[in-house]
């Protein structure tokens, strides 16, 4: 009997028919990876099964039985336990706190912080009770997600793209815990879009495109082409471009130079960035590769003007392209309409920027117009940006930034959270912004998207840049990333 | 909407003034003639009492567009009237409009100034403006309680009130009404801010960082917390000319109590008012003609004139829950039904 089983779901938001008759089998014991671009309906899915939403039609059962009218409490008491793909606890409490918050647990100190050591050691994902949910790192969050549904006593794990925060070595962590967990007798559900990660973690594997299931069977049986095909419905191929001469913009000497920078941590005490050099050509395409947290994010920032570094040279030619790592709290404001975001991000010099006011009439016609040069599918440009898929925002954000013309990019985890079609999208414009004689700098925390697109890599290692020899492979990297002193 | 809104507050006022013996009808009907039943009624208290929660309240949409949330626009209007009152008794000897700009200015000015201490506050110690802004407000009407009876009392020193300001200190009237000129000078501020906020770089800036300011600062490159530091500064200094206005317009004098709350009831208006200069103006009159229309309701009906904040509290509460089910739509309506669906189960 499946643990747990949906039925014909179909879920309509307003106008968007999110699911159209979706079938779902999670097996007793199995890791099922749930894959599909962003809004195929994954999330939608899983939501019905914790019973955060309800099925416009379709049935879930859960270990056979059938629970019309499912609500998050009773989900909760027949074992399901949701993993969010955003944090969902209290950043001022302590770990001990979240967990007994959510399993509903007496607060009593001294027990519950036993229990919860105890909880968290059992299924190996050590944690320290007593530590403020604000100081954790991210993987520490992530890892916090976890036990709080298995202190729930949960024996169906939904997890909503658990990885997509997390560094290589993490995510390995993080599916031997999975499977730790199912080889004690639990069901655990992957959402992904990642597809290496669904081969290696999952025993089956269920496609959805558009709200309907399109591929379901043993992982064993498929490959990594055919889900790739599954999952767009063509040829996954990313559009390649000829790598670009350095010497594109005439040799006028680096677009980008750094040298012995210094950069205070984010908002605290301590050096985030210690003595960095840096320089960079018109035409290439740098890549940091780093595990979060080891400087790359201040220095991407210090490049960018966003963050003034203590001491050391910084020469850095103007106009500067940003892509900030989160688009609807740095990138984008949702609320606002896509013209007034593209007028946001906007130069004084901008035509529509006439002394102290905006007009309006030439920024909403040339944002239509950005729209259709970027073939981005939005109903037009007076529209919230809330409104757009994750993958259309982001094209919005990097579109914006390259119309600046600019002479520097940089980007932070510039496809983070998108679909195949949309990676290869924001991939090739970066390509051509370098072709075009820009210098682009940036990060990404997936190890390979760094190596598919860099012309050159650095290592940032605790504050420190390390040249990466040309021609280093993920494991080579991997190592510099990771080696301690 | 917001005159559904409004009649479902009339609705409850009635039931409730017949739930407690009065005569609804009658209230009722005192409650609108005292509002729109006369000329007189209409210029000399709808109007005059639009005035200053609609000034105030253009200052306040500012502010919350802005992401700064004064509530101190009480404290702000005694601070312009103090400063008004002090002026305005020592310019007799100046020709009217040189006075006139001499109060309304000093006014702008003491409402920056007062305002200054909770923005200082915020910028250097992180202060939240809602707390110190609204403790101000206690401490202005204790200095103006204090000033009445001490510097500025009436020669004669028995009441405690201040003496009147030199009439050429005083806003011009409508010829045989109270209404004053400052009803132009709210409708001018309010094109002037709509302007503001939709032409300008100024206005979409303060607008962004009031939206997203995180977002304002990476992408837009704006200093947030400075904007939304000015932004309130602003308000304080518009909620000053308003206590200016109604000294120089109104009273004529500093006493205590000069306001019934005004720059509380402009935060409700600035709210209503969706923090549009034009929604302001509208939500100001229909503020002002209850606050009018209470007055009449007790003299002539008996019926206490706070039965009237039952009409603002449910006007406001209206407005409120239509705006959520707009804003969270079909997701709203879809939890409420299932929570229904769900209960009798």
């Amino acid at each position: 009997m499946p643990a747990l089983e949906l039925r014909g779901i179909h879920r309509r938001f307003g106008s968007v028919h999110a699911l159209r008759g979706a079938d779902f089998t999670l097996l007793p014991g199995e890791v099922h990876a749930l894959l599909g671009e962003n809004g195929a309906g994954k999330t939608t899915l899983m939501h019905i099964a914790a019973g955060l939403l309800q099925p416009d039609e379709g049935v879930v059962l859960v270990g056979g039985v059938p629970r019309p009218g499912l609500s998050p409490r009773a989900a909760r008491r027949l074992g399901i336990g949701m993993v969010h793909q955003h944090f969902t606890s209290v950043p001022a409490f302590t770990v001990a706190e979240n967990v007994a918050l959510t399993a509903g647990w007496p607060v009593a100190p001294d027990a519950l912080r036993r229990r919860v050591r105890e909880t968290s050691e059992r299924a190996g994902l050590p944690l320290d009770p007593d530590a403020r949910v604000e100081h954790l790192s991210v993987a520490l969050r992530q890892r916090l997600e976890i036990v709080k549904a298995l202190a729930a006593e949960a024996r169906i794990l939904l997890l909503d793209e658990p990885t997509a925060l997390l560094a290589p070595a993490e995510v390995g962590d993080l599916l031997r815990v999975i499977r730790r967990f199912t080889s004690q007798g639990g069901s655990a559900v992957l959402i992904t879009h990642k597809l290496d990660e669904a081969l290696a973690a999952a025993d089956r594997v269920t496609v959805l495109r558009r709200g309907r299931v399109v591929l379901t069977g043993s992982v064993a049986d498929t490959t990594a082409g055919e889900l790739a095909v599954a999952m767009i419905g063509e040829r996954a191929g990313e559009e390649r471009v000829e790598a670009p001469t350095p010497s594109a913009r005439g040799g006028a000497g680096p677009l980008v130079r750094l040298e012995g920078v210094d950069v205070a941590r984010d908002g605290g005490l301590g050096i985030a960035l210690r003595a960095a050099s840096l320089t960079v050509a018109a035409g290439e395409i740098v890549g940091i590769a780093a595990v979060e947290g080891n400087g790359q994010r201040e220095l991407l920032r210090a490049i960018a003007g966003r963050i003034h570094p203590l001491r050391g040279l910084r020469q850095v030619s103007e106009p500067v392209a940003f892509v900030p790592e989160d688009r609807t709290t740095e990138g984008l404001i949702p609320a606002m309409t896509l013209t007034e975001n593209v007028v946001l991000g906007s130069s004084a010099s901008e035509p529509w920027i006439r002394g102290r006011t905006v007009d309006w009439r030439a920024a909403e016609a040339r944002t239509a117009a950005l729209l259709e040069e970027l073939e981005i599918s939005a109903p037009g440009p007076s529209v919230p940006a809330a409104s757009l898929s994750g993958g259309n925002q982001q094209r919005v954000v990097v579109g914006r930034e390259l119309a600046k013309r600019p002479s520097v990019v940089v980007a932070e985890n510039p496809t983070r959270g998108l679909d195949i079609r949309a990676e290869a999208t924001i991939h090739a414009w970066l390509r051509r912004a370098a072709s075009d004689g820009a210098a682009v700098v940036f990060h990404s925390s997936d190890l390979d998207e760094v190596l598919a697109l860099a012309t050159r890599i650095v290592v940032a290692r605790r504050g420190t840049l390390i040249d990466a020899p040309p021609g280093a492979t993920r494991d080579e990297l991997g190592a510099l990333m990771l080696a301690s002193g | 909407m917001g005159a559904a809104a409004l009649l479902a507050g009339l609705v409850v006022l009635a039931a409730g003034l017949e739930l407690a013996g009065y005569d609804s009808g009658a209230a009722l009907g005192a409650l609108w003639s005292g509002a729109f039943g006369s000329w007189y009624a209409l210029t000399s208290a709808t109007l005059v009492r639009a005035v200053p929660l609609i000034i105030i309240g253009l200052g306040l949409a500012l502010a919350f567009r802005g992401g700064a949330f004064n509530i101190g626009g009480e404290g702000q209007f005694y601070a312009g009237a103090i400063a008004a009152t002090w002026i305005g008794l020592s310019v007799g000897g100046l020709p009217s409009p040189v006075a006139v700009a001499a109060v309304l200015s000093g006014a702008v000015l003491a409402g920056g100034l007062w305002v200054a201490i909770p923005v200082l506050l915020r910028v250097r110690f992180g202060v939240l403006e809602v707390i110190s802004t609204l403790l101000l407000n206690f401490v202005a009407e204790a200095l103006t309680s204090l000033l009445v009876q001490g510097p500025l009392q009436e020669s004669q020193r028995i009441y405690p009130q201040s003496d009147p300001i030199a009439e050429s200190a005083r806003l011009p009237l409508l010829p045989g009404t109270r209404l004053h000129a400052g009803l132009l000078l709210a409708l001018v501020g309010a094109v002037l801010l709509h302007r503001v906020f939709t032409r300008t770089l100024w206005g979409f800036r303060l607008r962004a960082v009031g939206l997203g300011p995180r977002a304002a600062e990476i992408a837009g490159r704006i200093d947030s917390r400075w904007m939304a530091a000015l932004a309130l500064a602003l308000s304080g200094a518009i909620a000053g000319l308003a206590g200016g206005v109604e000294v120089a317009g109104v009273s004529y004098a500093l006493f205590q109590n000069l306001s019934p709350g005004y720059g509380f009831t402009a935060i409700a208006v600035a709210l209503l008012g969706r923090l549009h200069p034009f929604g302001v103006v509208v939500a100001g009159l229909l503020f002002g003609a209850l606050e009018a229309g209470a007055g009449a309701m007790q003299r002539e009906a008996d019926v206490p004139a706070v039965a009237v904040y039952v009409v603002e509290a449910v006007v406001i509460l209206a407005v409120l829950l239509a705006e959520a089910a707009r804003r969270h739509g079909a997701a709203t309506l879809a939890s409420l039904a299932s929570v229904t669906r769900r209960a009798p189960g």
